[in-house]
């Protein structure tokens, strides 16, 4: 019903940044390539191919099962804990093979950051949290100056300055995940991967988020996972489409269908299937 | 606005490239080491479990025969030879009746908790003390039975079957509220809703759908009884011949003659403890093994 | 039936219907039964207390608080002092401990952090295996094989330890062909491995993805990952673990018995042979009589209540932990 919100006059304002940026100035942050990945023989999602830029938003969209949580997982190598889980094809970060064996795993993460669906504060304090990744990656300088600079960017400093000390726990639900989001800026990464960040939370903490997501785009690449289209409209540059493919055997098969500016995507889509779903007809 | 406020990204050096840099070698090597003694760990436990059972099986193969199993203890200790068969009867007899004593009240027990009692005071006490007197030490069954039944009655196989079925009670009891907690409730629904009641329900749906993982806990606790020592000594003594009469008179089991003949310095009845000891493990470990294999079944049938 | 109208407030199906009165009647008959089966733990364990302290009631009176602060065991005149046999169930449970915490530890981070999904079910079977060999076979093994081979080791571990403070007193003794403190400790170790592992297993399998990945994500090594969102959130459940493995340790019998060495002495040294509450009791009630026998009778309710009221900590700790980590 609601799907009128997303026509070109809504979405265009929005994203007027892009316009000004010129093709050639992209910098890759990740050129996936043919990318795959299995479960034990069961292939999840298949043959994505893409490039994300550097200091953009880039949106996964699409219906629920169509892989694109398992796909952005492949992007800092949280995938590496499922032991059945393979992933194909190529992924380079900053033309650098991801996957290649020299490559540490552990540091993947602390550059490419990750929030989660649900926030998921340490049952420590607030101050604990975000110190939690300095102090495993063994930061040098002011670790309280480090915590408060963290907690403003991501615009949480004026609401928990005064009970750094208190449990993580005490925040409303909006203000934990904004710490989750604190607490990966801290180790000062390249990139921030959000997997659906405000699916557990009231619009107006959504809204926060996303404003928020918007001011970061200035020094972090921005890649988000969404079920929510408005939202990839309100905040995206580029978005990737996924979609799911019923196999012979009934196994589903995420497949990426379009990968375009988010304007293009939003208002003039070339696959109809992309159409199909943002207007609603489908998925 | 607080966003406006938000200081600028502060000017890092350039990053290497990512395959020449690590979380740190120090990081790494706590890590490797952290995993390196998690599997010593596991090795550290495998070797004594290792080295028994190899020592029972090797020491107790040469002294198990048929005679072994079937004749009569030798009433001279220092004697070689065979054999054991009082203490088979008497563990086979002991264990079945404290089997029988214990398995039916546990699972009445274990019934009443949760099918009358789940969320009442008097359900979660008698639940958590459940739980706590799988904690009290078997010696202690045998003191308790000993001073409410042994001074009265004298010794007999029944007294130390009163000792196990005390230990095997509670964790038969816990083991079957855990089982029913399983059951979906709908199977309970779709029973009364068909017009059952409640006793009828339990005993024809319910308890059927939760078999198998009590039994597989009660075989556990079988399994667990029939290794017993400590409660027997006092309630059972001991003898040289078979002795089938539950009620009267001395018994004994493999596990008391294990303990005695230990201590013994010739090799005879030494040889006789291994023997033992390898049948008593063989009947444990069959119990466990069914029973493992049971909670397998089990838990593929509640998978949802 | 007063018990059921108090007990089950709540209208069950069966109150409800009219119908059929033979069904009813068996309804109630099994309700009462099923409940004499709950009951009947409650019971037992009220007849332990009550019948075991009235059958020791003669050595408590006789000997007063001597019975626990004297160390001076003398049936022949008398002399019921359980001090001894306290301070050796103490330091043989705490070697267990001391052993048997960090190996469960880290087999239940085995299993539920490391290990391949395949191979987590037979590894868990092999560590049930531990617990079903029978405490008299542990003895067996500890006094036939164990004990005759470990003069020579403890000799050898006394000499590297020579001179060290503390480590050198405590590494020291005069182990009578090896049954010691140490060995006693050591056995227990082995046995209460598994009940501690299964303890810690199922709560480190209660810490929620999201705690895990949260550290992943943030760059952490796996260990890392495990001192953050493991450990924390397990805390009390390795605490319950650590105290349902000291009443094991505290109240396991046959096999201490054998290799202790039944020489009741307080001593720093871990190589000396020792005695323990239950060894005793094994070793000297066939030959007891009167107050003698209550004595022994006694120390078995020292045991009863020692691991009654760890046990209750325990479970309350567990209860609590379950509680806390149920909540969302």
């Amino acid at each position: 019903m609601d799907h009128h919100d997303v026509t070109p006059t809504n979405v265009a304002p929005v994203n007027d940044g892009v316009e000004e940026q010129p093709e050639t100035a992209r910098e890759v942050v990740f050129e996936i390539r043919d990318a795959s990945v299995r479960y034990g023989s069961n292939l999840a999602v298949d043959d994505v191919s893409f490039d994300v830029g550097a200091r953009e938003i880039t949106a996964i969209i699409g219906p629920s099962g169509c892989g694109k949580s398992t796909f952005l997982r492949c992007l800092n190598r949280m995938n590496d804990f499922i032991p059945s889980a393979k992933v194909e094809g190529r992924i380079n970060y900053h033309g650098e093979n991801l996957y290649d064996s020299r490559v540490d795993a552990a540091e993947v993460r602390r550059r490419i950051g990750m929030v989660f669906q649900k926030p998921n504060p340490f049952p420590k304090s607030i101050f604990d949290n975000v110190a939690y990744g300095l102090r495993i990656n063994r930061f040098k300088g002011d670790l309280s100056e480090l915590v408060e600079q963290a907690l403003t960017r991501a615009a949480l400093w004026d609401e928990v300055k005064d009970k750094l000390k208190k449990s993580a726990y005490a925040l409303s639900g909006g203000q934990q995940q904004r710490l989750c989001i604190a607490r990966t800026l801290a180790v000062q990464p390249d990139v921030v991967l959000m997997d659906e960040p405000c699916s557990a939370l009231d619009p107006i903490a959504t809204s926060r988020i996303e404003d928020l997501m918007v001011e970061l785009k200035r020094d972090f690449t921005i890649v988000i996972v969404t079920h929510n289209m408005q939202q990839a409209a309100r905040v995206s540059d580029m978005t990737a489409f996924f979609t799911t493919d019923v196999a012979e055997d009934s196994s589903r098969v995420g497949r990426l269908v379009e990968f375009d500016r988010t304007q293009t995507i939003f208002t003039s889509p070339s696959d109809q299937r992309t159409e199909g779903y943002i207007t609603g007809r489908f998925g | 606005m607080t966003l406006l406020e938000t200081p600028p990204r502060p000017s890092t050096p350039p990053r290497p490239p990512i395959s020449h840099s690590s979380a740190g070698g120090w990081r790494r090597a706590k890590n490797t080491i952290a995993s390196l003694l998690i599997v010593g760990s596991l090795v550290a436990a495998m070797i004594p479990l290792v080295l028994i059972i190899g020592y029972v099986i090797v020491r107790g193969i040469d002294a198990i025969s048929w005679a072994f199993l079937t004749e009569d203890i030798p009433i001279l200790t220092r004697a070689e030879g065979p054999g054991m068969g009082p203490a088979v009867v008497g563990t086979l007899l002991i264990t079945g009746a404290a089997t029988v004593m214990a398995v039916p009240l546990g699972v009445l027990g274990g019934i009443y908790l949760n099918e009358y009692s789940a969320r009442s005071t008097f359900g979660r006490v008698v639940s958590f003390f459940a739980e706590v007197m799988t904690g009290v030490p078997s010696i202690v069954m045998g003191l308790f039975i000993y001073s409410i039944w042994v001074l009265r009655f004298g010794v007999s196989g029944f007294a130390g079957a009163l000792a196990l079925a005390c230990l095997m009670l509670p964790v038969v009891i816990r083991t079957t509220e855990e089982m029913l907690k399983l059951v979906a409730p709908e199977l309970r629904e779709s029973a009364y809703a068909l017009g059952g009641r409640k006793a009828g329900t339990i005993l024809r749906v319910v308890l059927p759908a939760a078999a198998p993982g009590i039994i597989s806990g009660a075989l556990l606790a079988v399994a667990r009884a029939a290794g017993e020592t400590a409660p027997l000594l006092f309630t059972v003594l001991t003898v040289n011949k078979t002795n089938t009469d539950l009620f009267n008179g001395p018994n004994t089991t493999l596990s008391l003659q294990i303990f005695r003949n230990a201590q013994q310095v010739f090799t005879g009845p030494q040889d006789r403890a291994w023997g033992a000891a390898l049948t008593l493990i063989a009947i444990v470990f069959v119990f466990t093994l069914l029973s493992r294999g049971l909670s397998a079944v089990f838990a593929r049938k509640h998978r949802v | 039936m007063a018990i059921d109208s108090e007990l089950l407030p709540a209208p069950t199906p069966d109150h409800l219907g009219g119908g059929r009165p033979p069904g009813r009647v068996t309804d109630r008959v099994f309700r009462v039964v099923a409940f004499a089966g709950g009951l009947l733990v409650l019971v037992i364990l009220a007849l332990i207390a009550y019948s075991t302290i009235s059958k020791a009631w003669p050595a408590f009176r006789d000997e007063g608080l001597s019975y626990f602060t004297s160390d001076v065991w003398d049936p022949v005149n008398a002399g019921f002092g359980t001090l001894a046999f306290s301070f050796g169930t103490l330091v043989i449970s705490v070697i267990a401990l001391v052993v048997a915490v960090p190996v469960s530890i880290g087999i239940a981070l085995f299993v539920t952090e490391l290990a391949p999904r395949w191979m987590r079910r037979p590894v868990v079977t092999l560590i049930d295996l531990l617990a079903a060999v029978p405490s008299v076979v542990y003895g067996l093994w500890g006094l036939l094989v164990l004990v005759p081979a470990l003069p020579g080791f403890y000799q050898d571990w006394h000499d590297l330890f020579a001179g060290v403070p503390v480590l050198g007193d405590v590494f020291d003794g005069n182990p009578i062909a090896g049954k010691a403190f140490m060995t006693a400790g050591l056995i227990l170790a082995i046995m209460i491995v598994p009940i501690i592992t299964a303890v810690t297993r199922e709560t480190f399998a209660t810490v929620p993805q999201a705690q895990k990945d949260a550290a992943l994500a943030m760059g952490a090594t796996r260990w890392e990952m495990i001192r953050a969102a493991v450990f924390p959130h397990a805390r009390s459940g390795m605490t319950a673990a650590i105290l349902i493995g000291l009443g094991r340790a505290m109240g396991e019998t046959i096999a201490v018995a054998l290799v202790i060495g039944s020489s009741p002495q307080i001593t720093e040294k871990l190589f000396s042979s020792g005695d323990a509450l239950p060894a005793v009791i094994v070793n000297q009630f066939g030959e007891s009589t009167g107050t003698y026998q209550a004595a022994l009778i006694g120390m078995g309710v020292v045991l009863f209540f020692l691991t009654l009221i760890i046990g209750v900590i325990a479970r309350a700790v567990l209860a609590r932990s379950e509680r806390k980590l149920s909540a969302p």
